[in-house]
Parts: C-alpha cells; structure tokens; sequence
C-alpha cells in the first residue's frame, strides 16, 4: 500500500513500488487524462507534474514520489498558468486529435510557471520531448506566446 | 468502476429513421455539446433524415457519419448542415453515427469509412442538402401556421422569420409541424454569398474536453470490471508460437491469466503494467515460418524485379514510342516502409457474453470493425455493439481491423471485458505498413520543351484487400493517382502500374496514400528533367501547365511569398511541389540549408493551396500545417527496416519523428475559389518529398531517389 | 679508428642492454597480489578460512548449485553467448586490433560443444588456453586470471556446464590475419604471461580480503579490462586496476585514487554497484560491466560482494591523467549552459531531457543522474557515445533502462551530443566526431 497525493487529495493505491505512476493514474485511480504513449520517456504524453515540475509518470516509480505532490491534466486548469495555457489552446485552435496534448499542455504550463515570458530557446527547451504526430507544433508555440501575454 | 462517458450514451432505437428516431452514439463531450441525459420526446423531435434531430425543446443534435481524428470533420460537418439548417454551431450538439452502411456509408466509398480526403468531398451536397430540407420544412410548417406563402418566409438562425409581418418562430416552436410536412425532394441551398459559416474560420467543436483530459478516448474506457492485457504478436509476418515458458511471469504480483494462441501470446492483469511487465517476463520460443531470413534489401530487390514484370496501362497517349534510343532521362525513386505511430497505441476492449459483444474502440471504419468483431466472435453483426470513440490519430493505421481482431481472439478467453493495449513496441514493430513502392520515369525533351514522359508504378494495392469492388482486377485508381493525372499536359505520356505485394509484411494505408510515391517521383523528375534542359524550375513547370489553369494559380503564388530567385547563400536551396490530387491544388515551396556533413535543415515551408470552397478556412491551414508535419518526419526520418523477418524498429527513439525545435516556419496561402470543395487531409503530407528533394537537388546538385535523406550521401564533397 | 669502433661496440652493447631491459620491463611483471606485500602461501597452508570454492552460505548446497555459482562468479556467460543467442552457446564476436574472434560452444554438445571434451582437457584449457587438440587459444579467454582458479572450482564449472542442454550451433571462424592467426605464436605467450599458480593467499591478510582476491584476480578476472595492456597485450600490474578498454568502452580506473579512482566511493557504493548495478550519486553500471552485475556479481552472495569491495579498497592508488575530478553541480535552467553546440543541445532536449533533466540531477530517478558520474567527466566521452547508440536495460521491466538511439541518430548528432553531455554536466567537453562516433557503432 502506497499513499500518493493526487490533485490535492491523498489517494491509497495497492501496487508495488515499482509500478509506474501513470499506471496507477490510469488503472487504479482513473484519472486516464493522463496518457499513454511510448512507455520510455521519448513521447511526453504522459506528463506529470511533480511538485510542480513536469515529469514523465512512465518512468517514475510511484515508490519514489514521497509526499510530493502530483497534479495532473485534470487539475492543472486550477493553477494560473495552466489555466492560461487551456485558453490560450482553445482561442488558437492548437488541437487536432488531442491524445498528446495532455502532455504538451502539461510541459507548456510548467514552461510558463517558471518562466512568464519565454522565447523560443526556452519553449524549444521545455516542449521538444513531447511528440505531436497531428503537427500542431507550429500552433503551441503560438499557444505558449498566447498565454504568456495574458499572464 | 463505472464510466462516466457512457453512463451518458444514448440508446434510442427505432426500427426505422422517422419521426422520433434517434440513434444511439457516444455524446462527444464538445463545447457545443450539451450532455445527453436521454431521449428527446419522441413526438416533438423532427428527424428529417439520418443526420438532423431536432428536439422539442430546441436542441439539435447532429450525427456524426464521419470519424473525428484530429482532423477536424466534426466542425466541418457540422457547419455544412448548420449552414443550410441555419442554426448557430455554438447551438448544436453532435453525436457518433451507429455501424450502419445503408445510413451512414461514406458517398464516396459507400463504407462506412473515414479516409482518403473524402468526407468534405464526398458529403459537401449530402450535408447541405440535409440542412436545406430541413430548414424548407421549417419554414413550410411556419408559412402553413401564419397562412402566408413560403416564399415570404425566410431564416435567422434558428428561426423563422415572416419578411412583411417581422413574425418569428423559433425552430423549436415548429418541430413537431414540421416533422409532418413532405420532404423537399430538390431543396434551395444558400447562395455562397449568403454563407455565414462556410468559408468563415469556425472554432473546432470537439477540443474543449481535450484540454482538462476529460474526453476518452478507446484507450481510456473502462467498463465495470474491466481487466487488462498486453499481447505480444508474432514477430515475423506468418510465424507461430512453439512454446512459452510462463511460470516468471505468473509469478509477477497482478497476473492473472496467459494465454497462448497459436500467433500470438497475451497477458491478462489488474493493471497495464503488470501485463506489460509480466509479457516481457515471458519467454516464447517462436517458429519464424516461411519469412524468417527477410530483410529490407529483399524487398528492395524484388521491387526492382518486379519492376520488369507486365504492367497494367493506367494512361498512354502514345509516349513509348518516343522513349527509346539516344537522349532518353531516366529516372528511378522509391518510398521505405513506414508505420503510422499514432499517439494513441493499437487498443481495444470487448465485453464478449453468450450472444453478444461490445467494442470499445477508435475506429475509422464502424461497420468493418463490427463485421470483424462478430466473425471472430462467431456471431451476426448485429448482436455486436462498437461504441466508437474520437481517435488518437489515425492517418490509416485504424482503417485496419486486426487490432479489433486479436482483442476478440483474446476475449474468448477471459471471463468479463478485457482492454487490450498494445505497448508502443507492438505498435511499431508488428503493424501493417505503408508499403515499399517504386517509380521508373523517363522522358525525352526536344527544344526545352517535354516531348513524351512515361512513369512506371510498382507498388501494392490496399484497395484490393479493402475495398475489393473498387479494383477492377487491371489498375488501382489510388496506386497510379498523382502519376496519370498531373498537373501537367504532356504532349505524349504512358502511365502504367505493376501490382506487387511485398513479402513478409502486411500492407495499409498511410495518410497521403498512393500520391506520396506518385507526387514525389513526378515532381523529382520534373526538376530533374528542368536542369537537363537547363531550365529554372518555375519556369519549367509554368510552361508544362496547360488545362489546370488553377495549378498555374497556386504554383505563382507560392512561388512569390517564398521569394523564388531570390540569392541563398551556398549550401542552401529551394525546390517546388506543385501537385494535383484529392481534388486539391497545392503548391509547396520547401527552402533547405545542407550542411558539410550532409546534414539537412529544413528552413520554410509556403505552401499556397486552391481546394475549391474553403469550408473552415483556419482548419484547412491546421490540416495543411500538420500534414506537412507528418510529411516531414517520413522524408526526414522515416522507414521501417526488417533484418532476419522482423521490424528493427520499435518506439520513437529508433523510429523518428520531427519535434518542435527543427520545425520549419510554414506558411500556408489559401486561393479563394468556389468550386466543389477538394480533399485537405493528405495533400498536406504528400507535398513535402518532392519539395524536399527539389531543395537539396538546387543546394547541392544531389537529387535523391529514396526517402527518408541519408544525410551520408549529402556531405559536400559530392555537391555538383 | 680504433675508438670509433669501440663507440660502436659499447653503443651495441648498451643497446642491447637497453633492448633486453625494455625486454625485461615487458615480461617481468609482478603478481597480482604483489601490491599487497606479506608472504603469499599454499592453500593448504593458509590459515583462515578458504578462500576458494562457494562462500559459506552456499556451504551445504549441491554441487550443480555450487557449480553455477562458481560459473556465474567466473561469467562464463556474458562472453559464451551471442547477442540475441542461446546461453552458453558462443557466437558472441570480440573485435581486437588485430581481427574478430568469436567465442566457442561451451554448451554439452558433442559436435559443437564441449560435450565429448575430458575433465582434464577441460582444466587444461580453463588454466593454460590449450585447447582440446593441442591448439593454443588466444587470451581474448582470460586464462591469464582464470590459472588462478583450484581445480576443484574448474571442475564444479565444468560439472554445471554439462548439466545444460546442449545446443547445436557451430563455432565461427576468427578472423585474425597473418601473423595473428598463427596459434603456436600463443604458447610463446602463455609461456611468458601465463605463469601464475593456482591462488596461493597471503598470509597476513583476513580471510575475508583473500576471499576478495580470489573473486577479483581469479573467476571474476576484473584486470582483464581494468588494468592496461603491455606492447605484448598483457595485463600490465605496474599500473594495476589504473584503467583499460571493454569492448570499446572505457573500463575505468578502479585504483583506490581519491580522484580518479574509486578511492571516494565508501564500501556501501561498491556493494551497491556490483549487487544491483548502481550505486547513488556514482552512476549506473552501463556496456560490459552492466552485463558483468546481471550475470556475474549480481548474483553473488552478499558475503562475497562484500568480500570484493573489501579488496578492491586496497588497490594501491594510481592518478590517471584523463580522469580529473568530477565537476559539480549544473545549472538548472536550459540557457544556462554551454554555447557553441547547438545541435548538441537539440539532441539532448530531444531525446535526453526527459529523464536526465537539464541540471542532469536526473527528473525522477537517482539512475537518471549525470552529474557526478565517471563517463560524463571522462574527456574522450567515448562512454557517454556508447551509452547513447547503445542504452541499456529493458523498457518494460523495473530497473535503470535508457533506448539505444544508434538507429535514428547520425553519428554527427550522436558526437554532438556526447559533447554537450560532457560539456553540460563533466569537468571538460569532449571532441568526439561523426568520424570518431562510426568507429564505435562497429565495436
């Protein structure tokens, strides 16, 4: 038995340490905005954060998580940023089949909490790990730009 | 656990489509759509046909026949029908049409198939002329309750307006009449001029619950009692399982059964990873079969054999005569292996009980996928239920069924729904694959001008095994498009196409379908015959144009926002795709920088594109914007190769696609034009080869003949 | 005259004295416990508890357990299996200055095994490289180390070996050329390098430090990629443990040097290293040596680990001057780091930043870590080169895991990012190329 908070709420989950955390979102919690995509940390649709930096649930043991908190696609709409990026995505149309955007709104929020005003380095920094096969590159960029003048 | 999304499906059923009957679909959880919670009363709902219900209330839901995929044909066909129902889009809801070919088959295929560029093409009448009948029964109903003449009777969106008297109805006020008036066998569509949607850049209606990770997907269902399971498919195409040794994965904490077929070994689990994780625990011993020693270089060597073999003429207006003897440019291009990779991995999950079966999936074909289902579940179709889900990506990969297969196959074994999720190395490596193709050109040229081309196709054909009643047993109309038909008039051109199908791998569509090999080899050897007749490549083109007035039109556009002849530094260049296919014009300008190792960078892409009426002119820029993206990772990076049978690929570090930090700036110009709309979902991605190739044959004189650029043949000691 | 020829006669003389030095300083190499000091003994001499056999908690098992045991201490297996292939079975090519070589059969096949081979064939060749004909085997087999090990041990081996089923696969040729390929030239070798005794301990040192010795200098043959290579290809025990080569990877130095050595790592990140394949804040164990945890001191008893942890912290310290000290923390914003490889940086933001984060602290797990680690400051950055075309681990088990990226990636892309990898998080950047990167796909 392992004690995980999730969103804010602490969550008991029945599975060995080893187990991933985006499993354990995913199968035992239910949280399946979190999403699947290559298992090896080279897609970023599994995004996470953890205490507010984004992270790949796929390889993150949910042994080593502690008491720092996860927040997920479901609840990154409660914090400014992410809220920001979720507008700014929609006003822009960024999204085409939507499965990897769970991640990519994952990693531009956490972009746009450590860094209010990014350029391009940072968002290529921040956002090549997650893969778009739909090709909305072109628009996240603009999304991020998007959400960083309403900040 | 239960599920939310489908708590919410409708099961309204009716032996037929009148009055009342509604259809049972997943709600897409949009931000226009409105939560179904049950039927509409029957008796004031107005369901004029299969696609159009108006409730008592007001609402009204659209069917959905098409599947969304990113691509956005929800919103486009919903602002068809909006448009000439004239109803606000913010106003309607949509819902997944049910498996059911006679109502929902694609005009084009008459399949119920997402695919190919055509549900604008194939429904832009059907849809408006759903929208105008309904709203001409609408205003009959309001005429026949104010006694005035129809004609004095005109719309706002979603009501009637009685011109001399200013008297209004709201369409909901007239449902239940107007359920009751004759259907208008030739209604008056709106005058183009007069549209308020189409033409006019609508937001997308399927992406509000794509951002909070509230929409499900097919891989995110999760009936009660749902287990999971990981397969593990025959590594090479035709082999078997010998034996499996499973005691180490049984005796991983959460494994709950194993089960063995005779192609295939899955895992049964409380969750995905323990599946997972138990399968690789496994060890199978596999009998490899008949394809155990192939490799890539047997499939390129029986292209070339093949190549040799009789072929079918697709088109000859008399070149072959002029291309023999002296002076005849030849050319050879082919095209890799490639799998689609979604983002979404293969998934499905089935309930399968005495007597029936229920399927969770994303599909681009329902009633091939309920068909497979009951045939392997040993049942009619009709006791089989798809409930379809938007999709993760599709670009062909889910107009196959084989995923809906296995998870049947494995669901006979298992007591309860199962949800079979294939690992991303399943996905890549044991999948069907955009076949390998080739094309042989040749051409003669005399005073500058071509005096007679001919183009060779070797390749599959898909539409054989997919749609048999569209191959005539001579030519596949997709394995020669783009090489017959061109942009181009040719004094004397011989097109003809021999069918191969490779060993060793099963084949599938791919987004941008046969125009992928034909554009590329076509367009390669346009710029190469240019320079053989020491011609710019504009230029060159322009004067090969002749009835495709729009092709001129597109080609002179791109080329003036790409700032064609203007200086480049050495090293870079730039090289056009200018391409007739799906309906569709398109021109694409790629600009490249080739460094001294070889090594490619693409720099701009401006594209200009005539595709008839632009329906949502910011989703023909995203479709283009994207396609170009999927283009561009297959020309940069993409292939499949096969050592000993079995694929060397396996997940993205080893099969590579572009991110977002080598994007190119794009640009995309749309032509006005009120012709028929034209397909845009792959001319996006077929546009980039060519325009690839052209660039780094300007910059270096090197004009490859295969995809993806092997940086190695480009390094600058080989640059002509 | 007279004197000029006596200058030449007294310059041949000293060159001769100076050839037959060099000769000397070639062959008389000391022992390998000579470092140690004390009076070596016989085994039946020695005191304390043997140092030979299977360690204590195996005491009472049978003679196949105790049999697999020795072979995995010896692991037999990692270089007797193919990449891919059937265990035991050879195949596996070993590509050496001189041509490939290519492991034998061990499985118990008549044909192409050693199934017909006699017990005492088999010590033979295990102690002296003459093979079951006579012909002399080249010391790619480390019987240099393994003439160290008791007879007893050589046949609980061989008795565990013919326990196996046997596998019918044939041994590939080598493909060494003249003069390589003349095999008597081997026994002039062994003659001159292959003269220990079986393991005679020393005296004055606990039983726990000869148990170490056995299993470093004896089955685990730890000097045979750890120690550098004489001109003559022996291991050269001046610089003992001071560094060598696997397999192309650098097999570094693991000398008791505070700075390049492993003289800073305490007894828990040694036991830690061998037993599981990492230890924290000190890397992961990756190439041929994560193949020596999984199949050789991964199994070992915690008594034993011990024991070899407990000797290799008596290697006398040697600095090596291409390992200098560990850089320190990076910084963990992107920007912040070094400028002038730009497609350095492209690749690792691709592809590496996942898991290693841009302060190389690693995002989630302490196996994602490249600060600190030995590779990463090794200025050829040929491990880190090798780590990325080659990776590591199984995506869908627990464990440390990285993809091979060697498919995708050119070799241009993969020399620059090694270079911003040693840049980033190392003492100094290496300067690898597309050239030097093709030269370590063919390893």
């Amino acid at each position: 038995m392992t004690t995980i908070n999730v969103n804010g709420q602490q969550r008991e989950v029945k599975v060995d340490a080893e187990t991933p955390l985006l499993w354990v979102l995913r199968d035992d919690l239910g949280l399946t905005g979190t999403k699947f995509g290559c298992g090896i940390a080279q897609c970023g649709a599994c995004t996470v954060h953890l205490d507010g930096a984004p992270v790949r649930s796929c390889q993150l043991p949910v042994g080593e998580i502690g008491n720092k908190p996860v927040t997920t696609i479901e609840a990154i709409g409660t914090t400014p940023a992410g809220a920001r990026i979720q507008k700014a995505w929609l006003d822009l149309d960024v999204i085409q089949c939507g499965y990897c955007q769970s991640g990519q709104i994952m990693s531009a929020a956490a972009l746009l909490a450590s860094n209010p005003t990014p350029d391009d380095a940072a968002i290529d920094a921040a956002m090549a790990g997650n893969i778009c096969r739909c090709g909305t590159y072109v628009r996240i960029r603009e999304g991020i730009k998007e959400a960083a003048r309403h900040g | 656990m239960a599920d939310p999304a489908l708590s919410r499906r409708q099961v309204l059923r009716g032996a037929s489509l009148g009055a009342g009957a509604l259809v049972l679909g997943l709600t897409v959880r949009g931000v226009s759509v409105v939560a179904a919670t049950g039927a509409a009363p029957a008796s004031a709902a107005f369901a004029p046909d299969a696609f159009i219900r108006l409730a008592g209330d007001g609402n009204v839901t659209l069917v959905m026949p098409q599947t969304e995929m990113g691509q956005g044909i929800y919103t486009a066909l919903a602002m068809l029908i909006a448009e000439e129902l004239d109803v606000a889009l913010e106003a309607v809801k949509l819902e997944e049409a049910p498996a059911d070919d006679a109502l929902y088959g694609n005009p084009i295929f008459k399949v119920q198939a997402t695919g190919g560029s055509t549900s604008v093409r194939g429904y832009w009448p059907v849809m408006r002329k759903a929208g105008a009948s309904a709203r001409a029964m609408l205003i009959a109903a309001a005429a026949r309750q104010w006694h005035v003449p129809a004609a004095e009777c005109r719309t706002e969106p979603g009501e009637v307006v009685h011109q001399p008297s200013g008297r209004r109805l709201a369409y909901a006020a007239l449902a239940a009449q107007a359920a009751r008036e004759p259907v208008p066998a030739d209604p008056p569509l709106k005058s183009p001029e007069t549209f308020r949607l189409i033409g006019h850049s609508q937001r997308r209606l399927d992406t509000a619950h794509k951002v909070d990770g509230s929409l499900r997907y097919g891989i995110d269902a999760t009936p009660e009692g749902v287990r999971f399971a990981s397969l593990a498919c025959a590594p090479v195409v035709g082999g078997k399982v010998v034996r499996v040794d499973d005691r180490p994965a049984k005796a991983l904490p959460g494994v709950q059964q194993v089960i063995v077929l005779d192609d295939m070994v899955a895992v049964v689990a409380e969750t995905s990873w323990a599946a997972m994780r138990a399968l690789a625990a496994m060890d199978i011993t596999w009998n490899d079969g008949p394809n155990a020693a192939l490799g890539t270089a047997d499939l390129w060597a029986d292209l070339e054999k093949a190549s040799q073999a009789e072929a079918h003429v697709a088109l000859d207006t008399g070149a072959a005569a002029k291309l023999s003897g002296d002076g005849v440019i030849e050319a050879h291009y082919a095209l890799p292996l490639l799998a689609h990779a979604p983002m979404e991995p293969m998934n499905c999950t089935v309930h399968l009980t005495s007597g029936k079966c229920e399927v969770w999936v994303g599909t681009q074909v329902m009633t091939m996928t309920q068909r497979a289902a009951a045939q392997e579940a040993g049942l009619s179709p009709d006791q089989v239920t798809v409930h379809n889900h938007l999709i993760g990506g599709g670009f062909g990969r889910r107009l196959e069924v084989d995923g809906v297969r296995k998870a049947v196959r494995i669901a006979k074994h298992v007591d309860g729904p199962v949800k079979v999720v294939w690992s991303r190395e399943e996905d890549v490596a044991r999948a069907p694959y955009r076949s390998v193709y080739g094309a042989w050109l040749k051409a003669r040229i005399a005073n500058g001008k071509v005096e007679a081309w001919s183009h060779r196709v070797v390749g599959p054909s898909v539409v054989a095994r997919w749609l048999p009643p569209a191959y005539d047993g001579k030519i596949d109309s997709d394995a020669v498009d783009g090489a017959a038909e061109t942009p181009y008039d040719m004094p004397a051109l011989l097109v003809d196409w021999v069918r191969h199908e490779p060993r060793g791998v099963y084949t599938a569509f791919w987004r941008g379908v046969g125009p992928n090999m034909n554009v590329f080899a076509t367009e390669s050897f346009v710029d190469r015959v240019a320079r053989e007749a020491g011609q710019d490549p504009l230029a060159f083109r322009r004067n090969l144009i002749g009835k495709h007035q729009r092709a001129r039109a597109v080609l002179d556009l791109a080329a003036e926002k790409a700032g064609w002849g203007t200086p480049l530094p050495a090293g870079a260049g730039r090289g056009i795709n200018l391409q007739y296919v799906f309906g569709t014009y398109l021109c694409t300008v790629a600009e490249v920088v080739v460094a001294e190792d070889g090594t490619v960078a693409v720099k701009r892409l401006t594209t200009a594109v005539d595709c008839g009426s632009p329906v949502n002119p910011d989703g023909i820029v995203s479709q283009i914007q994207g396609g170009m993206v999927f283009g561009l990772s297959a020309a940069l990076y993409g292939q499949i190769t096969l050592a000993n049978g079995r694929t060397q690929e396996s997940n993205f570090h080893d099969y590579r696609v572009v991110r977002i930090d080598e994007m190119p700036q794009i640009e995309v110009h749309i032509v006005p034009s009120a012709e028929a709309p034209g397909g845009i979902g792959e001319p996006g991605t077929v546009t980039v080869q060519g325009a690839l190739n052209n660039a780094i044959y300007a910059a270096t004189g090197i004009q490859l003949s295969r995809m993806p650029v092997d940086p190695s043949l480009l390094s600058k000691s080989a640059w002509r | 005259m007279k004197g000029t020829r006596k200058t030449i006669f007294l310059g041949a003389i000293a060159a001769l004295a100076i050839a037959g030095g060099l000769a000397w300083w070639q062959v008389a190499l000391p022992g390998p416990l000579a470092f140690a000091g004390g009076r070596q003994v016989d085994l039946a001499t020695y005191r304390g508890r043997s140092p030979t056999g299977v360690p204590s908690e195996l005491a009472s098992a049978d003679p196949l357990t105790k049999g697999r045991y020795l072979t995995e201490a010896a692991d037999c297996q990692a270089c007797h299996t193919a990449k891919g292939g059937k265990p035991f079975a050879g195949g596996r090519a070993f590509k050496l200055p001189f041509g490939t070589i290519y492991t034998p059969n061990i499985t118990p096949d008549r044909e192409t095994g050693i199934g017909a081979w006699s017990d005492a064939e088999f010590v033979r060749a295990v102690h002296k490289g003459i093979g079951r004909d006579g012909q002399r085997l080249y010391p790619a087999f480390p019987y240099a180390s393994y003439a160290m090990l008791t007879d007893d041990d050589v046949l609980a081996i061989r008795r565990y070996l013919a326990s196996l089923a046997p596998v019918r696969q044939a041994n590939l040729p080598n493909t060494f050329s003249f003069p390589f390929n003349q095999r008597w030239l081997m026994a002039i070798w062994g003659a001159l390098f292959n003269r220990e005794p079986v393991f005679r301990p020393v005296a004055d040192r606990d039983a726990q430090w000869n148990r170490g010795a056995y299993l470093v200098e004896a089955a685990g043959h730890c000097g045979e990629c750890h120690t550098p290579r004489t001109l003559m290809q022996a291991m050269n025990t001046r610089q003992k443990f001071a560094g060598g080569a696997a397999e192309g990877w650098n097999a570094y130095n693991i000398t008791g040097d505070q700075v390049s050595g492993i003289g800073a790592w305490s007894s828990d990140d040694l036991v830690s290293y061998l037993a599981r394949g990492h230890a924290p804040q000190r890397g992961v164990a990756s190439g041929p040596m994560a193949e020596v945890v999984a199949l050789s001191t991964g199994r070992l008893t915690p008594s034993d680990v011990a024991a070899i942890a407990a000797y290799l912290r008596t290697i006398p310290s040697i600095r090596s001057s291409g390992l200098p000290a560990m850089a320190g923390p990076a910084n963990p914003v992107a920007s912040q780091g070094p400028t002038g490889n730009p497609h350095g940086k492209r690749v690792f933001e691709q592809a590496c930043v996942s898991c290693h984060a841009w302060s190389g602290k690693g995002a989630v797990s302490p196996f994602q870590q490249l600060t600190g680690i030995r590779a990463v400051n090794d200025r050829t950055g040929t491990n880190v080169a090798l780590m990325v075309l080659n990776g590591g681990g199984s995506a869908h088990s627990p464990g440390p895991y990285m993809p091979a990226f060697h498919a995708a990636y050119s070799d241009a892309e993969i020399a620059a990012v090694a270079n911003y990898v040693t840049a980033r998080f190392g003492t100094q950047a290496s300067n690898l190329t597309a050239a030097s990167v093709r030269e370590l796909r063919e390893q």
